[in-house]
């Protein structure tokens, strides 16, 4: 791999860039290969980079229908942080924090992650509570947590609204130091780059259309490029899992529902950290080019339109006017929609599957960018083994038939709630 | 100056003072603040984004992508606002951006030195090290020196309204085309809305000379539209985005005529147009051209050189080189010339039509065939330029470089709900795909440029619009009225014998000549940066590079070098970038394929989207009957679940934690009265009323006679609790259902669901009463007697009234209730009045109360006592705890059928280890136990997610310690065990004792008899 | 904004109503004790890229519930009719 450096940056501009290779080949699929992975986000690109990193298989394709990235690993308001709750997700989630502090020297692609922390804000004694119960529980597992007064976050984010007449007053707030944003893009550039470097083929332009089966087994892909065999076969297309699920035989508790993001004219620094609100779903961070970026909640029914609608807008913007009163008059650029997988527990699937051959990773809700890494390692341990990692051991299928579900908000079976 | 004596839709007798950067000038009514600056000669407006470049006025419109300035100061102020879209207005200020200290000398400028190491994506490869906090360092020097304008820090001061429109057709765009096409559906009967950014309307008419032919026209059509009841007129509003169901969002300016909105007057209004059908009559933007510093000021679009000649007077230059490869930039060449500037074309087609070359000769305009620049030549102002041309290199002096590559369809509305633009080789531009029903295109954006086009087009498009929302009234109308004639001497005529207002580009794609094609390499044809967008500061070796590095599709290209996210959106420049890649990558450029238009089409401010919902607007909350008397019976209120409750009485202290045990001690030694009007109350009425109940329920309800109340828990599908109350039955069919605070409208919702899907048999109606009653619960031992003396009418005796009893009345005319139930365990009473007569009721209470003792409490102490009484809430009711869990699986008994039944005995619910109910009670002295601490055994490592954890807790003044109630580890919630509970955040760790969940009186004798 | 046409209110902007997702899965009767049909009842969706049957409720209006086929690509609303004497 030619390497990314100072130096590299210096000898390329003294020489008109000409030195820069290629970031990853356009290969043409060849006929079989060890593991196809389906879906070139993020999850896709990590999982196909751990199993050359971790486990030496090197015979990969990460087979994608659009270009790499163009899914939700590209459309998110790029927050990471690991403030879960409850047992199943909380380990999972800070492995995945700890490799995104290593993340742009493992893949020498400088991703931006940013640790700038994340503050939750509280409205009521009630909630203060259950967010030191949070940061007691994360605390307990070795993670950073802390619950701030008022005064502390006033410190911190003097842009909320204090005044007396505020519509939700600040109580306090959940902080984790350690949570911060990344650059989504490069995420998986980075990893589609790594993993390119160790002889994975990725394939884009390239969909997958139907599986070939050997008896009850998948042993390969039909694309819109030709067949392609497999030794294992990985789905990572969060967002249209059902719809290559139902290709495969597979019946999941998955819907597709759309979140929306925002981004704002670029500013000099406002905000400095990744800020959400406790009295309603709404959340923002500045990037390094100076947009605010901010979400709030679900649009509400199922939908594959990568696009939102205006009520929604509207919520969102009222619940950022009444947070953040000077943010009224910058302007939003632009806003855009991803399409979720959406589980009755808001928890990701991940797993082996009923189906030999054939591994799922999955309904990632909105909380699949922060996952990115610790998903791409668990899957290819999963894949190069045949059995879960143990930090997904919680993330299996058939916990809605047992009852294990790991649902953090506790609203139940209705994704388009959650 | 360069404002001219005469031209202009400008009003030269209203003077209008602005400042820009402190400096005091004038303009005049009618004028943008961009035509008002170069009339003052300000050349430089701002810095660009990497480079800090200086930078000038580029265009005359929404597509500006260099002239942004921070309008106004204080909470006013608003960056990042393109000077061509600003209505000048009297005292404005205005500010440029990003520069330090000056415009003139900005250090940053200095940016310009490295950026052969500032590549695109330079930064994806380096800031790596040397340790992996890096990067935190080196972010903050970045995030200082991105970002254009700074924000204010205060409350925005003004406000905006929201306002819902309706139409049969809604016409966007009020240029020729949009103007036709109001006209035609407006004739033919239909309620009309055309919208227009523009304070002005006429879209490009208005760049035409006001006194000719197109100014006639335009004075002629709105004439008439004005006539016309059926027909809405909006200018100074941009449609901003299209969403599903034919809705646009649009954007309305009100501060037209001073800078800040009049006292109580809305700054902007949010305006939701539903429309039957729609036509998008959006125009289209001039592309620009690349050539080494093609960025300098004194370069813009042809088009905004004649617009600001034509509408504001303003001759931009003296001395002016027209660059174009297409015939619609001689429109621009002629008018400078005739108003006197000395012009030369450069053309970079070798034979322009014969006609073109008769016209620019009888204007003075030297033509110099294949002639492209190769650079322009100046710093803060262009001052000369180098042309390539067959013979070698020329170098022209000129202060103005007029620049046109053809025209692109604005076809960022028709792509909001996905319709993918389709590239047309004829034109080689991208034009609306097929739109959904109801709506329809005319004009420019659907690649017919010249002026008769689209007035034809908008006239049939207005005709379409109208037959598809009133078929049968078009039928019948068959419309035909004289559209008034706009004749073919206008503008410049094309050798298409077409009336040029935009003539046809070259057919040709050619690649030789100066066009937005480029071929690998030869993009840039001089040294100097050569930029494709101006805002982003992407240079056409940006393009090069991220081809070299792979990054081709066209989404990749744009994020790679954040190529078209400014906030101009790449009106300008995306054409180019695409038609760079395509001759890159050796396809043709529908193959390479377009980016997603996404709204909004200019920005908008959070403020004008949140409209009026904000302060207590926005979520309003809910008071109860009573909430005046707790407000002047100095309760602190806290808002749970959108209700103001009262949290505690000041009356028992100032601070919660004192209050809150002396409000429950008084409950306990005589008597409290609470609020409880926020619970849900549905009536449940029908033959099959009971029958429903015992399906919803996971008890049962047949049975439960008349005249008494029952405790009743409701699953979800899944098996997971979802609520509890209390249900009383009223009438042999009609039951009282009360539900909790925060369930009542989903448990609304969810009876209703139940009834209308799945059981539409059962002979049930469930209504909604929770705001017609007001609700009070009187708990205490002396409760009876405060009852009694309150109500001396009823007998509320123990016979008349027992546990679980319903006594109805009247009170004040209307009906009441009274239905002896206790959360507390207490003796108590919950009193049901009407709601408008629930204040006084409630005084009525506390009137006949006083002399037993009876004081008000709030919600501290109501959670609290449910607590010393082992009550379940919704601390406990999670939303992922169980029958069993909460130890209520006695309840369901033998009766099946209800909702939840089958996969509430799931596998894991019945794991050993899994968390349920236990009493929890503090055993250290002078310790507390606290909500949310995490359960140890006393000599487990203190690691993990523990056995279980702290729910709920209270002092108990009865049993003078710490209780609560908690969810442990079944195998482990062995009475009498000892568990350290652990609050890491404190720093606490305290023994409890398991214990029963009921703290008091466990056999309910208190509450009995 | 999706406009629903309510049998009962005429078109409203879907923000009016509550949305209750799969309409096409049948619930199984109160005293079905088989636990496959209810795992599939309440987990298991088909999620279609097209046409969806949906329940959603107009909660600001006449408060019936309704069974909406809607296009979850293009969000068409394809027909709206009462829950209530519709076939499942």
């Amino acid at each position: 791999m030619y390497g990314y450096s100072v130096f590299s940056i210096l000898r390329n501009g003294l020489s008109g860039q000409k030195h820069w290779p290629l970031a990853w080949r356009a290969p043409s699929p060849k006929s079989n290969y060890d593991v196809v992975i389906v879906g070139g986000g993020g999850h896709g690109l990590a999982t196909a980079f751990y199993l050359a990193e971790n486990h030496g298989i090197r015979n990969i394709a990460v087979v994608e229908k659009g270009y790499i990235g163009g899914g939700n690993v590209g459309r998110n308001t790029t927050i990471v942080r690991s403030n879960y709750l409850l047992d199943g997700n909380t380990h999972f989630y800070e492995f995945s924090l700890k490799l995104w502090e290593n993340l742009s020297r493992t893949l020498n692609y400088n991703v931006m992650f940013s640790q700038r922390g994340q503050l939750v804000a509280a409205h009521s004694p009630d909630q203060l509570d259950g967010f030191s119960h949070r940061a007691n529980v994360m605390r307990l597992n070795g993670i950073d947590a802390e619950v701030l007064d008022r005064d502390e976050v006033r410190r911190m984010a003097p842009y909320f609204d204090y005044s007396e007449t505020a519509r939700f007053p600040i109580y306090g707030a959940h902080w984790q130091s350690r949570a911060g944003t990344a650059r989504h893009d490069a995420v998986a550039w980075g990893y589609a780059r790594a993993a390119d470097a160790h002889g994975v083929d990725i394939i884009q332009n390239c969909e997958v259309t139907g599986f070939i089966r050997q008896g009850e087994r998948i042993v390969g892909v039909e694309t819109t490029r030709g067949k392609i065999g497999a030794g294992r076969v990985g789905l990572a297309v969060a967002g249209h899992t059902s719809t290559l699920g139902r290709k495969a035989g597979l019946e999941l508790p998955i819907e597709s529902h759309i979140l929306q993001a925002f981004v704002t004219e670029p500013i000099k620094p406002l905000v400095h950290q990744t800020v959400a609100y406790g009295a309603d779903h709404f959340y923002v961070s500045q990037s390094d080019k100076g947009g605010l970026v901010f979400g709030g909640a679900l649009d509400g029914y199922n939908s594959y339109a990568q696009r939102g609608n205006l009520g929604i807008v509207r919520d969102v913007a009222e619940a950022a006017v009444a947070l953040m009163p000077c943010i009224s008059r910058l302007r939003i650029l632009r806003h855009w929609g991803g399409v979720m997988d959406m589980t009755p527990d808001a928890s990701p699937i991940m797993c082996p599957t009923p189906i030999d051959g054939l591994y799922l990773n999955g309904g990632w809700c909105y909380g699949g960018f922060k996952a990115t890494p610790a998903s791409g390692w668990c899957f290819a341990h999963t894949l190069a083994t045949g059995a879960p990692h143990p930090l997904i051991a919680a993330y299996g299928l058939d916990r809605f038939r047992t009852g294990r579900t790991i649902d953090e908000a506790g609203i139940g079976p209705f994704a388009w709630l959650q | 100056m360069r404002r001219l004596n005469k031209l202009g839709r400008i009003d030269r007798s209203q003077p209008i003072a602005f400042t820009f950067d402190g400096k005091t000038m004038t303009g005049f009514r009618g004028d943008s603040l961009a035509s008002a600056m170069l009339a003052n000669d300000v050349t430089i407006v701002g810095r660009s984004f990497k480079y800090h470049r200086p930078r000038g006025i580029y265009s005359a419109g929404p597509e500006e992508p260099n002239a942004l300035v921070t309008i106004g100061t204080g909470g006013r102020r608003e960056p990042n606002l393109p000077a061509t879209t600003v209505e000048l207005a009297d005292g404005l200020v205005a500010e440029s951006q990003n520069r330090w200290p000056s415009l003139k000398f900005d250090v940053q400028s200095i940016n310009s030195w490295f950026s052969p190491f500032l590549a695109a994506g330079f930064y994806y490869k380096t800031f790596m090290g040397p340790t992996r906090r890096s990067w935190m360092f080196y972010e903050h020097f970045i995030r200082k020196a991105a970002g254009l304008g700074r924000a204010g820090q205060e409350p925005d001061p003004d406000r905006y309204e929201v306002r819902h429109l309706f139409a049969d057709v809604a016409v966007v765009g009020a240029g020729p085309a949009g103007l036709a096409a109001a006209l035609a559906a407006a004739e033919a009967g239909a309620k009309v809305v055309l919208v227009e950014q523009d304070f002005l309307a006429g879209g490009y008419l208005l760049s035409e000379p006001s006194a000719g032919q197109a100014g006639a026209w335009l004075a002629g059509m709105l004439a008439r539209l004005a006539d016309m009841p059926n027909v809405s007129l909006m200018t100074r509003t941009i449609a901003f985005g299209a969403y599903d169901g034919n809705v646009l969002g649009l954007l309305e300016r009100h501060n037209s005529s001073s800078v800040d909105p009049r006292q109580g007057e809305a700054r902007q209004t949010l305006g939701l147009l539903r429309a039957k059908s729609i036509v998008y009559c959006t125009g289209s933007i001039e592309r620009p051209l690349t050539f080494a510093n093609n960025d300098r000021p004194g370069i813009m679009l042809a088009s905004a050189a004649r617009t600001y000649l034509n509408r504001y007077g303003v001759l931009a230059g003296k001395r002016v080189l027209v660059a174009a490869d297409n015939d619609s930039a001689y429109s621009a060449a002629i008018d400078l010339a005739a108003a006197g500037a000395q012009v030369t074309i450069a053309d970079s087609r070798a034979q322009p039509g014969p006609q073109l070359l008769e016209q620019a000769r009888r204007g003075g305009i030297a033509v110099r065939a294949t002639s492209m620049i190769a650079k322009a030549i100046g710093g803060h102002n262009v001052r000369a330029v180098v042309l390539i041309e067959p013979r070698g290199k020329t170098t022209l002096e000129c202060d103005l470089i007029g620049v046109s590559g053809g025209w692109s369809p604005t076809v960022h509305l028709t792509s909001h709900l996905g319709i993918k633009p389709v590239y047309r080789e004829d034109i080689r531009a991208f034009v609306p795909g097929k739109l959904g029903a109801g709506q329809f295109v005319a004009g420019a954006v659907t690649g017919s440029f010249t002026t008769e086009a689209a007035v034809d087009d908008g006239h049939r498009a207005g005709n379409e619009a109208f037959a598809f929302c009133d078929a049968a009234r078009s039928s019948q109308a068959q419309v035909k009225f004289d559209l008034p004639k706009i004749n073919a001497k206008l503008g410049v005529i094309g050798d298409d014998g077409n009336s040029g207002l935009r003539p046809k580009p070259p057919l040709s794609p050619a690649f030789s000549t100066q066009t937005n094609e480029g071929v690998g390499g030869k993009m840039n044809l001089a040294k100097g940066k050569a930029f494709v967008d101006l805002q982003m500061d992407v240079t056409v070796s940006d393009i090069a590079l991220a081809h070299q590095e792979g990054y081709q599709s066209v989404e990749h290209l744009k994020r790679y070098t954040t190529l078209g996210m400014g906030t101009d959106q790449g009106k300008t420049s995306n054409f180019y970038a695409l038609s760079a890649m395509a001759g890159l990558r050796g396809m043709a450029i529908p193959d390479v394929g377009t980016t997603t238009f996404r709204p909004p089409f200019t920005p908008v401010a959070v403020g004008a989207l949140a409209g009026l919902s904000h302060g207590h607007h926005y979520k309003p909350f809910r008071r109860t009957p009573m909430h005046d008397w707790h407000v002047s019976n100095d309760a602190e209120m806290l808002e749970t679940g959108l209700w103001m409750r009262p949290w505690f009485y000041h009356a028992s202290s100032r601070d919660v934690n004192e209050a809150y045990v002396a409000e429950m001690r008084n409950v306990r030694e005589a008597a409290g009265l609470m609020d409880i009007s926020t619970l849900g109350k549905i009536a449940v009425q029908g033959p099959d009323a009971a029958e429903f109940l015992d399906r919803v329920y996971v008890n049962g309800f047949a049975k439960l006679p008349v005249g008494r109340a029952r405790y009743g828990v409701m699953l979800r599908d899944d098996g997971i609790v979802f609520d509890d109350g209390t249900t009383t039955r009223v009438g042999d069919q009609h039951f009282f259902m009360t539900t909790s605070t925060a369930r009542a409208a989903d448990v609304m919702s969810r009876l209703e669901f139940l009834l209308d899907t799945a059981w539409p048999d059962l002979r049930v109606s469930v209504s909604s009463v929770s705001d017609e009653w007001a609700a009070m619960s009187v708990a205490g031992p002396k409760s009876r007697d405060i009852l009694a003396a309150a109500f001396p009418d009823l007998d509320v005796s123990n016979d008349a009234l027992p546990h679980m009893g319903l006594l109805e009345g009247r009170y004040r005319d209307r009906p009441l209730r009274i239905i002896r139930l206790s959360f507390s365990g207490e003796r108590a009473y919950e009193i049901y009045a009407g709601a408008s007569v629930g204040k006084e009721a409630w005084c009525r209470l506390i009137d006949a109360g006083t002399p037993f003792g009876l004081k008000p409490y709030g919600i501290e102490a109501l959670g609290a006592l449910r607590v010393e009484k082992g009550h379940v809430a919704g601390p406990e009711i999670d939303g992922r705890t169980t029958l069993d869990d909460l130890g209520l699986r006695r309840m369901a008994g033998k009766s099946s059928g209800f909702v939840g039944e089958v996969l509430g005995r799931r596998q894991a619910f019945s794991d050993p280890e899994r968390p349920r109910l236990v009493g929890l009670r503090c055993v250290e002295d002078g310790r507390r136990l606290r909500g949310g601490a995490i359960l140890f055994r006393p000599n487990e490592p203190v690691q993990g997610h523990g056995l279980g954890r702290i729910t709920s807790t209270t002092y108990s003044p009865t049993l003078d310690a710490w209780v609560g109630l908690g969810l442990l580890a079944t195998s482990a919630a062995q009475e009498g065990a000892e568990f350290i509970a652990h609050y890491p955040l404190k720093g606490e760790a305290v023994r409890a004792r398991v214990v029963s969940p009921t703290f008091l009186d466990p056999k309910g004798d208190w509450f009995h008899g | 904004m999706l406009q629903i046409k309510c049998p009962c209110c005429g078109p409203r902007d879907h923000d009016e109503f509550r949305y209750a997702g799969d309409a096409s899965v049948g619930r199984p009767a109160h005293t079905d004790a088989d636990f496959e049909r209810w795992y599939r009842y309440v987990f298991v969706r088909e999620n279609p890229a097209g046409a969806h049957r949906e329940y959603w409720q107009h909660v600001m209006g006449c408060r019936q519930w309704l069974i909406v086929e809607r296009n979850t690509v293009n969000h068409t609303i394809l027909s709206v009719n009462f829950s209530r004497g519709t076939p499942a």
